[in-house]
């Protein structure tokens, strides 16, 4: 099924979508930058081009549901409410980042507003969103998981372990594939037995097979609420596959040359935030209301990357910290 | 008052005792529910605690494994039962990955309060694939708690420990002292995790076991009693947390440790617990320290291999008896 929105979300949630897209497409921007100055260490998997997936469901989310997405996750946990300037803490290895440098790019985590991890080995979250929305049926909380992870990862066994799971206990829990065409450096479609990873696989688990335009934050929004709303009134899971596209490659190592050039030219043409803003133009915002927001974001970058390069580095002693619930590491007497 | 149960019994006794104290316990695995467990262990749940909170699953040790982290993480202190041991290996990344290591790697946000009961060990002619004695894999990875109980006793209290611990458990129940009896007392039981148990004293040696080869350790100590070897059985009870305290204490005391472990040689718990012994009470020792341990082999099913694989009562008394010469 393809979804078509009609009439789209009002204009005060658009220009909301309209600036966390534009704070996630910064931020990136901004820590690959960082990465590139020696700052960041290790890797990095950016979201850049796949911002209107998580903008349109962290916008219809409400407070209290939880986010699950992999080591791509650097959009949807600050869009769930992370504090930037601990986000990029996190990426510089800060002990003000939001897991206090134990974390890092691929590990990001801030449960006080429901981002309860990205996770890197690829499909583990799907069982683990799977029983947080269990525990929201048993404690009668009337929160919805919503899991995020790519189309490389219909492939795994936990992908199908957790979708039978979810089907059969009738789970509040909304996975989402971001189909961005590629697993790692490979095309998906070559190495899937089916032409939509994650729709053709949905009739498997007695779902409907729901495909929509990842790089439309109207669709997205407008798909997530029903699907939110359906979960939180017990009417189960739903599998969304989102089609969108990274514009850069898989990782900081990766060029993404793989790809060819005509692909590209087609995806960059449809980058999901200028393709906003004319929307948004048509649609009664006034220039003074986009360029206020553009104005707020860059300023709002600026201090949070300020916020991290001026954040302490963490003290060796806290090496040793939270193993254990008693905040300490000790494992004999 | 105490009475005699089975091994089996104190598990769902354990369970039982935790799910009517604290509404927040739940129970999932294969078969745990209507059928009451492969091994009979959880019979009766699900008729006293309902079907929401004792639940099958799939065959789906991820979904299983993955569902408990999730509720742990969202207000549920839940179990999950992982029929064999063995299968550990298919979830492996859950239970090792992601379990062990999540309050560490978000600096103490998400806190996993839950427990991962399972079969464990041989003796029973299951071969290599359903047999294992797998606690050192458990104890390898941080972030894990490791308990393997050997008596009724102590499956109620240290399953009663684990379910209230804030850190994930792994609960080793052993497949072979199922049928074992043994007192419990009436009324709750709750124990300590990380305390080993000192179950016979004596001066002349120190033998380590743990879950199925205390008996044995039991039972060799008897024997060597009859050939004038008095010798102190420590029973470990938890890996992580480790009691190095008595460990230490009753290696000073006699002078001469022995390990009887049923894991495979390489890497066993002993080998941990020795190097210990030996880094911190190398001058309190008489002799070599000697492990009684499984050959580095899988484990064969016939019962005249498998009896000939896992270490004996026989060799335990024939191994002391000859370094104590
Ligand atoms: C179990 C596992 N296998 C392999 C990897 C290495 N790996 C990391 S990301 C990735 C590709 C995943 O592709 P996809 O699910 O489409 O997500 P995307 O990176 O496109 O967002 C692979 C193979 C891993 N992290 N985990
Ligand atoms: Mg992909």
């Amino acid at each position: 099924m393809n979804v078509a929105v009609a009439a789209g979300p009002d204009l005060d949630t658009r220009l909301r979508i309209y600036r966390m897209m534009l704070e996630a497409r910064r931020f990136e921007e901004r820590a690959h930058q960082l990465f590139l100055e020696g700052l960041v260490k290790g890797t990095t998997h950016l979201g850049i081009g796949q911002e209107a997936v998580a903008a349109g469901f962290a916008a219809a989310m409400r407070s209290d549901d939880l986010t699950f997405c992999t080591y791509r996750g650097h959009n949807h946990t600050l869009l769930r409410g992370a504090p930037a300037g601990r986000l990029m803490s996190e990426l510089l290895g800060r002990s003000e980042g939001v897991c206090g440098g134990k974390g890092g790019s691929m590990h990001l985590t801030w449960a006080p507003a429901g981002a309860m991890g990205s996770y890197a080995i690829v499909g583990a979250h799907l069982p683990i969103a799977a029983g947080a929305a269990w525990a929201a049926v048993e404690r009668g909380t009337e929160q919805v998981a919503v899991c995020f992870f790519g189309d490389g990862t219909t492939n795994i066994g936990a992908f199908h372990e957790a979708l039978n799971l979810a089907v059969v206990w009738d789970l509040p829990v909304v996975f989402v594939c971001e189909n961005n065409l590629y697993m790692e450096y490979t095309p998906i479609g070559s190495v899937t037995a089916v032409e939509r990873p994650a729709a053709d696989r949905a009739a498997a688990y007695g779902l409907e097979g729901v495909v929509v335009d990842g790089n439309d934050p109207d669709v997205v929004y407008e798909t997530a609420a029903d699907a939110l709303a359906r979960a939180r009134d017990g009417g189960g899971p739903s599998l969304i596959e989102a089609v969108t596209y990274r514009h850069g490659g898989h990782s900081r190592a990766d060029p993404g040359t793989y790809r060819p050039d005509e692909e590209v030219r087609q995806w960059l043409a449809r980058d999901p935030i200028p393709m906003y803003r004319t929307r948004l133009a048509g649609a009664g915002a006034s220039e003074d209301q986009l360029g206020g927001v553009e104005q707020s974001v860059e300023s709002w970058i600026e201090v949070a990357v300020e916020e991290a390069k001026a954040a302490p580095e963490p003290s060796v002693d806290s090496i040793a910290t939270e193993v254990w619930a008693d905040g300490g590491s000790r494992w004999r007497n | 008052m105490a009475e005699l149960i089975t091994y089996r019994e104190a598990v769902a006794r354990a369970l039982a005792q935790e799910m009517e104290r604290d509404d927040t316990v739940y129970l999932i695995g294969e078969d745990v529910a209507a059928a009451g467990g492969v091994f009979k262990t959880t019979p009766g749940l699900l008729e006293r605690f309902g079907e929401q909170r004792v639940r099958d699953t799939p065959i789906s040790e991820e979904a299983i494994i993955g569902a408990v982290m999730g509720a742990a993480m969202n207000g549920l202190r839940p179990v999950a039962e992982i029929m064999f041991s063995d299968f550990l290996a298919t979830c492996w990344d859950l239970v090792a990955n992601q379990i062990a290591k999540t309050r560490y790697m978000t600096d103490g946000q998400v806190a996993l309060p839950l427990v991962i009961r399972t079969a464990n060990g041989g003796g029973v002619r299951f071969g290599a694939q359903h047999s294992q004695s797998l606690e050192n894999w458990a104890m390898s990875v941080p972030g894990l708690k490791v308990v393997a109980p050997s008596t009724p006793r102590d499956v109620i209290a240290l399953m009663a420990a684990s379910v209230r611990d804030p850190d994930p458990v792994i609960f080793f129940e052993h497949k072979g002292l199922f049928a074992s009896r043994g007192e419990v007392p009436d009324g709750e039981l709750v124990g300590q995790l990380g305390e080993a148990s000192v179950v016979r004293s004596g001066p002349d040696a120190t033998i380590l076991a743990l879950a199925a080869m205390v008996p044995k350790a039991l039972q060799a100590a008897d024997e060597l009693a009859a050939r004038g070897i008095e010798a102190t059985v420590v029973d470990l009870r938890c890996l992580v947390p480790l009691d190095t305290r008595t460990i230490l204490s009753t290696v000073a005391d006699t002078g001469r440790v022995f390990t009887v472990e049923e894991n495979p040689r390489l890497c066993g718990w002993g080998a941990e617990v020795v190097s210990i012994i030996a880094e911190e009470a190398f001058y309190d020792l008489d002799s070599p320290i000697v492990r009684i341990t499984t050959d580095h082999i899988p484990l064969p099913a016939s019962d005249i291999l498998e009896d000939a694989t896992i270490p004996s009562v026989t060799r335990i008394v024939d191994t002391v008896t000859r370094s104590l010469d």
